[in-house]
């Protein structure tokens, strides 16, 4: 066994030999799913956890507060403590509600989040599906989310619910252009729609730097439109508890609660990682072409670090984002996206296209 | 945003999608109950039921001393509690004809806009939520524990602290309290353009408000609209001006009067109230006279057979007292005319033919305290 910090790739070569040699191939295809599959619903629980406590301590840093300070050492155990409360909980039957679709409404808003999160380069090697066409498959699943939020709204029977699924619905949808066209701008820098090769494209410079502007302007589309996507504030319309209590999940009690919510923080990862690999590099190190001894530094720092501190900066964004503004109003919302948003994109993507084109941006 | 005329008369179909906003809502602050008619988003009327907590403190009063009337005033707007007390002192020592001594005119003004302060701080937390951001509610509780810590230091209580009795205050001020005042408005003085940082000078914030509700000065004076959501829309009615009690003839202010009439109109008056309650506390601190704190009373007050009035202006407009007394210790029948229920009853004309997001902002706006319509 060969474990490289710097490259997964032996060291998973290395498990499915081991596997192949000792069971059929059959047999090992199905323990390496085993495999994979609790890795990844473990990471999914401690991210989840854990993003909603860095939440709760960055709010209380903005608005001069502690934050959870209490259950083990500076309150780390409190959201542990929280879902334990949650799994403990009622599940509170609603009257008149469709039954099945209630409960199958927070599981498809969770399992839309797992699917994305299969498809992302963690570090070298560590990807779980490289995909040829990444990006595409990333569009796909990062939109049926709202199918489930849709499904909770129209069968707890609640009119606030309704009207935040519908609020939701007609966010997603609108927002998800803006989405997808800003990371088009870097699948037509790079030439390739595979994650993996998104990242290899940026070894010499990330995107961000070496699109210049039309880059730039795509990646602050890609911070607002992904928000809103993943129903934030100040975008959060589809729970505005000022107006609509909980919005969709209204009714919603007990563990069901506690998918959303978590669904919630791991779509807000989700699309972090996503800005982190398209925009800023992805597991890559930060090089400047010719400086050689900063760039021996940079290498030395293991890519999964480099993946993690990227995420956590873009989640921090976004963060600040929510505690400081006010919420808009659901008309205010499309108009940005329909009258400003997406007709900068469009023009962006032309601008991409005769940059690259013309070879105008850092090769 | 173009608006609907709307009739005064709401006119119901059994079609209409109702949905029922409160009693139990975070944004109608307290257990008041909005009756929304929505096509879409957009709200076509409004009908408030209020009543969820009335407790019958007038007929209550009826049974009650003069001196135990007082402490129940504290209990209608919570967050004006020492103004609602000095209504009822000064109609009481206006019946009795009592010259109140000038210390306890100082002292009560001082407190009056102190109060005022707090409260119109804890309205700009409220409102900050209303409209989603939640920030400002931390950044709004931090100053005001400032001033309660003020009030805790001299009475002990924090709230409601009903130091008025009439004649005077129940107890003296503590020797710092002018110092501390003193401390506080000058820290005060430099966490309003904080204020202005964070929510007023917001875009997203600027967008929701201005044009948002918009109040002419005749429905203003129609509904009874006072204080600072009449005063947005041009209609001066500040008591503090017009019939000046206490000590407010001692102090040189303005009455902020914008003929805007929007939710941004209403906001900005109240942000400009902070700065001349500072104006007023400043002019009024160093001067407070030596002498007694109260002045020499029966121990049974009976007021003399007759119809007293008195009107104050509170932090969410005029307070009147309207008492009637046979000569007893108790009055026959007091009535009590608070400046919520008036203000109240305007939602549905300003509100309705707008999104459900801005009539939260425009009720947020006209800064309801509930327990003072119902009373």
């Amino acid at each position: 066994m060969n474990f490289n910090i710097y490259d997964f790739t032996s060291f998973t070569k290395w498990i499915d030999t081991a596997l192949n040699n000792s069971m059929s191939a059959g047999w090992a295809t199905l323990v390496e799913l085993i495999i994979i599959g609790i890795v990844f619903i473990a990471f999914y629980a401690v991210v989840g956890l854990y993003l909603v406590y860095a939440e709760r301590k960055v709010c209380a840093l903005i608005q001069n507060r502690l934050g959870p300070n209490r259950v083990g050492p500076l309150g780390l155990f409190q959201t542990i403590a929280d879902l334990i409360k949650l799994l403990m909980k009622e599940l509170i039957e609603i009257k008149h509600a469709d039954k099945f679709l209630f409960n199958l409404a927070p599981f498809i808003v969770i399992i839309a989040s797992f699917m994305a999160i299969a498809a992302i380069p963690f570090a070298k090697g560590l990807h779980a599906i490289d995909f040829n066409i990444g990006i595409f498959y990333l569009f796909a699943v990062s939109s049926l989310g709202v199918i489930g939020i849709l499904l909770s709204g129209w069968s707890s029977n609640s009119k606030y619910s309704l009207i935040g699924a519908i609020r939701s619905g007609a966010q997603v949808v609108s927002y998800e252009l803006s989405v997808g066209l800003a990371l088009l701008s870097v699948v037509i820098f790079s030439g390739t729609m595979q994650l993996s090769g998104i990242v290899e494209s940026q070894a010499n410079g990330w995107w961000i730097i070496k699109g210049h502007i039309p880059a730039i302007i795509s990646f602050l589309i890609f911070l607002v439109a992904s928000t809103a996507e993943t129903n934030r504030g100040p975008f959060d319309l589809a729970e505005a508890e000022s107006e609509l209590t909980a919005g969709f999940h209204t009714e919603y009690s007990g563990i069901k609660f506690a998918f959303f919510f978590l669904a919630e923080y791991m779509n807000m990862f989700i699309v972090a990682s996503i800005a982190a690999t398209v925009f800023l590099g992805g597991w890559m190190p930060f090089h400047i072409e010719g400086w050689t001894g900063m760039n021996n530094v940079m290498d030395y720092i293991p890519p999964f670090v480099w993946y993690l501190g990227k995420t956590v900066f873009v989640i921090l964004v976004i963060m600040w984002f929510k505690w400081t503004f006010p919420r808009l109003r659901i008309d205010q919302l499309l108009t940005l996206e329909w009258k400003y948003l997406l007709p900068i994109n469009l023009i962006n993507i032309v601008l991409i296209s005769l940059v690259v084109l013309l070879g105008w941006y850092i090769k | 945003m173009e608006q609907e005329v709307i009739k005064d008369i709401i006119i119901k179909n059994s079609d209409d999608y109702i949905i029922n906003m409160g009693p139990q809502h975070p944004s109608t602050h307290g257990v008041l109950r909005f009756e929304l008619c929505l096509k879409g988003e957009t709200v076509k009327y409004i009908i408030p039921h209020c009543g969820y907590i009335h407790r019958g403190i007038e007929k209550m009063c009826e049974k009650i001393t003069y001196p135990q009337i007082i402490h129940l005033t504290d209990r209608f707007d919570y967050l004006s509690a020492h103004i609602n007390n000095e209504a009822v002192c000064l109609a009481v020592e206006s019946a009795l004809e009592t010259e109140v001594p000038e210390r306890v005119k100082y002292i009560r003004t001082i407190i009056a806009e102190l109060n005022r302060l707090a409260s119109h701080q804890l309205w700009w937390c409220a409102f900050g939520m209303d409209l989603g951001a939640l920030t400002t509610f931390f950044y709004g509780l931090r100053d005001r524990e400032k001033i309660l810590d003020i009030f805790e230091e001299s009475w002990g209580s924090r709230l409601l602290h009903s130091v008025n009795c009439p004649g005077g205050l129940m107890n003296d001020i503590h020797p710092n309290f002018q110092k501390r005042i003193k401390e506080f408005i000058k820290y005060f003085r430099k966490i309003i353009p904080e204020y202005d940082q964070l929510l007023t000078n917001n875009v997203i914030f600027q967008q929701r408000a201005i044009g948002m509700g918009y109040m002419s000065k005749e429905v203003a004076i129609e509904y009874g609209v006072t204080g600072p959501s009449g005063r947005g829309s041009g209609f001066s009615c500040d008591i503090r001006k017009k019939q000046p009690y206490s000590a407010y003839s001692k102090a040189d202010f303005k009455e902020i009067l914008l003929t805007e009439g929007d939710t941004y109109a209403r906001y900005k008056v109240r942000i400009a109230e902070m700065w001349e309650s500072m104006n007023i506390i400043e002019q009024l601190v160093d001067n407070i006279p030596e002498g007694a704190f109260t002045a020499k009373m029966k121990p049974i007050i009976k007021l003399p057979a007759g119809e007293y009035y008195q009107r104050v202006e509170t932090a969410r407009g005029e307070l009147g007292v309207y008492i009637v007394s046979d000569g007893n210790k108790s009055p026959v029948r007091i009535k009590f005319r608070t400046p919520n229920f008036s203000n109240l009853f305007v939602i549905n004309k300003i509100a309705s033919g707008n999104k459900i997001a801005d009539l939260v902002a425009i009720s947020g706006s006209l800064d309801l305290v509930i327990p003072d319509i119902d009373r």
